[in-house]
């Protein structure tokens, strides 16, 4: 049976989203879930006005992993804002350094060689991943599974690894360069690669049949988080959260990218777009990308020139006026970098769009009202948000 | 991209264009035109989905740009709105009530740029910085080194050099 | 002040009406003090020894690095057989981990739940930008450098740093408490002021009370 609320003793919402609420009627309490609390995600905090173990009112803070980025990459050229970039996202720093790149090629008119971009749609695809299986974690654990955190955590070390021999780094790679990427495949990495990937299938199969058959889970999950598919548009939602609303929108095959032309895939769907429908999407997804990630090894042209292009001398590196958008499907919807140059050697702006702002600030606010306070974590994991990308 | 610029050309004053790709482009509209080009965009020509709202301070030109970016999802094109603002009174109408996201992103241009979106839900509330005093730090004349030197206590011994000049001293000594 | 500091009547369920002042029911009012050390060396190195293989950590990721904690609670590395575990709530942990920058409206979270730790207490710093800045060097919104804000015992270098970095962290710091060197908490209560002092003096809005214990 599912949850129905019921609001008619709660006082009306006003136009502005926010209740008349009389914190000393002794009705309702105030109740903070963050920033140090274990059921939040990163570091960010919720205010919730509760009546009972029933939320009324809800409201996100952000801005506690805020460094200025968009500020520091203004005083710096662009060469050395590639190091910092990846710093935005830590679960999944590729798609700055990605996005980033691509926005500065453009601006600049550099081409990249061929292999260069099947490396970069591979680190992609690998970084999703990472970020899937923390998600996976995520999700179970604030249901209470800590084990298949456990087991996610584990397997997603096992890509860092890989992730290690390639960049040489485990969190954040700097490798995709604006001009292509660092250096080439290691000898021996499609094998290696291989048996990671069979590793995270196994542990895949595992998380299915523990987690998405156990009652629990699914008691806690069906039907509740439901995203009406008329919001996806006005509250720009992107990515899984999408998807799982039955609407096949994936920037890599609408808008596609890198070499997503040259692979086969179908974006995955659900359709009843409740916390389990986007658990399960998130699911098939690494299923996809882990076959994403054989195909381009197995597609991959045989290196034939230098894997980058050549910049200009990084001193005398200015770019005309101008501004473009880029985009990528990331784990979590479509990232972008807006960025504006004006002719001198440094950005005059470069703007992020991170999914989660969408999704953890007008959407989660949205969401959270008459949620069952035990119920309040796993909506928020569901939405898969990281907080540093929302505010730099 | 240019078709659509002619057409709305016919219903709407448009400013310059830019062609940036085959799926997007940027055009500057007039402020006051923008609300009807918006409900145009959303309601004729499938641009349904807000992708960003952000804005660049041109402060040589004494103007803010606003620049909305705007997404067709079915045809997979972008479009960008800009709007000049003049950057002594910054002051922008809200369009939280034809994309409600739109609200998070006017709280942080308020607070990061000081441009105000009056009627704006919660536009006054903070949102990241808390405690703040000084100029919006996106503004191009906040200097963010000054205000760090200032306030921070540094560590003794750490070197600080202009990243562009160590970078001309490091990697290209015989360089002018 | 924000509304909830602010005094007010509040009427419970039953109908019984009472004050409350936020400001002194819900905090303590009183100074830290420095705790003593145990009355023999013996007994005080026998106590240290206790501390040092019970730490547990609070689980409060002030930056990215919170992200290398996944695979240390994980069998991978596994922090748990070191004698190492984390804690939802400050009132059961003893060593903080600072994971990274900290923005000014972190450093004043972080604040708070230290001092809501419970002596003996430690601090790890994490990252070089604990220590002087690192990337964020010119940022106007992160501190850097974290002791001037509370006492640290042990600094990691690295961005990020890897978890065998922690793990040898962890065996530096057991050694340190062992020697009886990780004294930050008392030092905390013995340069009170100047604490104070440099906190205030970035968190220009200063809306707690000085002790939040």
């Amino acid at each position: 049976m599912l949850y129905q609320p019921d609001r008619s003793q709660y006082p009306d919402m006003g136009p502005d989203g926010k209740l008349d609420i009389d914190l000393s009627s002794g009705k309702y309490l105030k109740l903070w879930q963050g920033p140090q609390h274990p059921g939040i995600t990163g570091n960010m905090s919720l205010e919730l006005t509760v009546c009972g173990d029933e939320v009324v009112e809800g409201k996100v803070h952000v801005g506690y992993l805020h460094r200025g980025f968009e500020k520091l990459m203004e005083r710096r050229s662009f060469i050395q804002c590639f190091p910092i970039v990846c710093r935005i996202c830590v679960p999944e720093p590729d798609f700055n350094e990605y996005c980033y790149a691509a926005a500065v090629e453009e601006l600049a008119g550099i081409e990249i060689s061929e292999r260069a971009k099947w490396i970069r749609t591979l680190i992609l695809e690998m970084g999703r991943i990472n970020s899937y299986m923390m998600y996976l974690g995520g999700q179970a654990g604030a249901l209470g599974m800590g084990v298949i955190g456990q087991w996610t955590t584990y397997v997603r070390d096992l890509m860092l690894d890989r992730f290690e021999e390639l960049t040489g780094a485990r969190i954040y790679h700097m490798f995709i360069i604006p001009g292509g990427v660092r250096d080439d495949l290691p000898a021996g990495f499609e094998d290696r690669m291989e048996e990671t990937l069979k590793e995270i299938e196994a542990t895949l199969k595992d998380v299915q049949e523990v987690m998405f058959q156990n009652a629990v889970f699914k008691k806690r999950t069906k039907g509740i988080g439901y995203i009406d598919p008329s919001l996806v548009d006005s509250y720009g939602i992107t990515g899984p959260n999408a998807r799982a609303a039955g609407i096949a929108k994936d920037v890599r095959a609408d808008q596609p990218y890198l070499v997503y032309p040259h692979l086969d895939f179908e974006p995955v769907t659900g359709k009843d777009s409740d916390i389990f429908t986007r658990s399960d999407v998130r699911r098939r997804d690494v299923i996809m990308s882990v076959d994403l990630v054989r195909q381009i090894l197995s597609r991959m042209p045989k290196k034939d020139g230098p894997l980058m292009a050549k910049l200009p001398n990084v001193l005398h590196w200015k770019i005309p006026r101008g501004e473009t958008y880029i985009r990528g499907e990331c784990s979590r919807g479509e990232y972008g970098f807006y960025v504006v140059t004006d002719g001198s050697g440094y950005p005059r702006r470069v703007n992020v769009r991170g999914p989660s702002y969408t999704h953890a600030m007008s959407l989660l606010q949205r969401m959270i009202v008459n949620v069952n306070i035990a119920d309040v974590a796993s909506l928020m994991v569901s939405l898969h948000t990281y907080p540093p990308e929302i505010e730099r | 991209m240019r078709e659509l610029y002619e057409k709305l050309k016919t219903r709407f004053p448009l400013g310059e264009f830019t062609d940036q790709r085959d799926n997007l482009g940027f055009i500057t509209v007039d402020k006051d035109q923008l609300r009807p080009v918006l409900y145009h965009l959303r309601d004729h020509e499938g641009f349904s989905h807000l992708v960003l709202l952000t804005a660049v301070d041109w402060i040589e030109e004494d103007r803010f740009q606003l620049t909305y970016l705007l997404s067709n999802r079915t045809r997979s094109v972008d479009v960008g709105l800009r709007v000049m603002l003049d950057r002594g009174e910054p002051v922008m109408e809200t369009i939280h009530d034809i994309w409600p996201t739109a609200a998070t992103y006017q709280c942080e241009l308020r607070e990061m740029f000081g441009i105000d979106f009056p009627d704006s839900p919660g536009v006054m509330d903070d949102f990241i910085l808390e405690g703040w005093d000084d100029l919006p730090p996106y503004r191009r004349d906040f200097d963010t080194k000054k205000y760090s030197d200032e306030t921070y206590a540094h560590r003794e011994g750490r070197v600080t050099h202009d990243p562009a000049e160590y970078m001309k001293k490091q990697l290209y000594p015989d360089e002018v | 002040m924000k509304e909830e500091l602010q005094k007010r009547t509040v009427k419970g369920p039953d109908g019984f009406e009472f004050e409350v002042d936020p400001l002194n029911d819900y905090y303590c009012s009183e100074a830290p003090k420095a705790h003593p050390p145990a009355y023999a060396k013996i007994v005080e190195s026998f106590f240290n020894w206790a501390r040092s293989e019970s730490i547990w950590i609070l689980g409060f990721g002030t930056g990215c690095g919170a992200i290398e904690m996944r695979p240390l609670m994980t069998p991978r590395f596994d922090a748990y057989r070191f004698g190492v575990q984390w804690r939802p709530t400050p009132r059961q942990a003893n060593l903080f981990i600072i994971s990274g920058y900290l923005s000014v409206k972190t450093l004043k979270r972080a604040i708070r739940s230290y001092e809501q730790m419970q002596n003996p207490k430690y601090v790890l710093g994490l990252g070089s930008c604990t220590i002087n800045g690192g990337m964020y060097w010119d940022s106007y919104n992160t501190i850097k450098k974290l002791d001037d804000y509370m006492p640290v015992d042990l600094f990691v270098a690295g961005c990020m740093p890897r978890p065998e970095a922690l793990l040898a962290s962890f065996e530096e710091l057991k050694k340190v408490i062992k020697a009886g060197k990780a004294e930050g908490a008392n030092a905390y209560a013995e340069n009170f002021d100047w604490y104070k002092a440099n906190q205030k003096k970035v968190i220009k809005d200063w809306d707690m009370p000085d002790y939040n214990w």
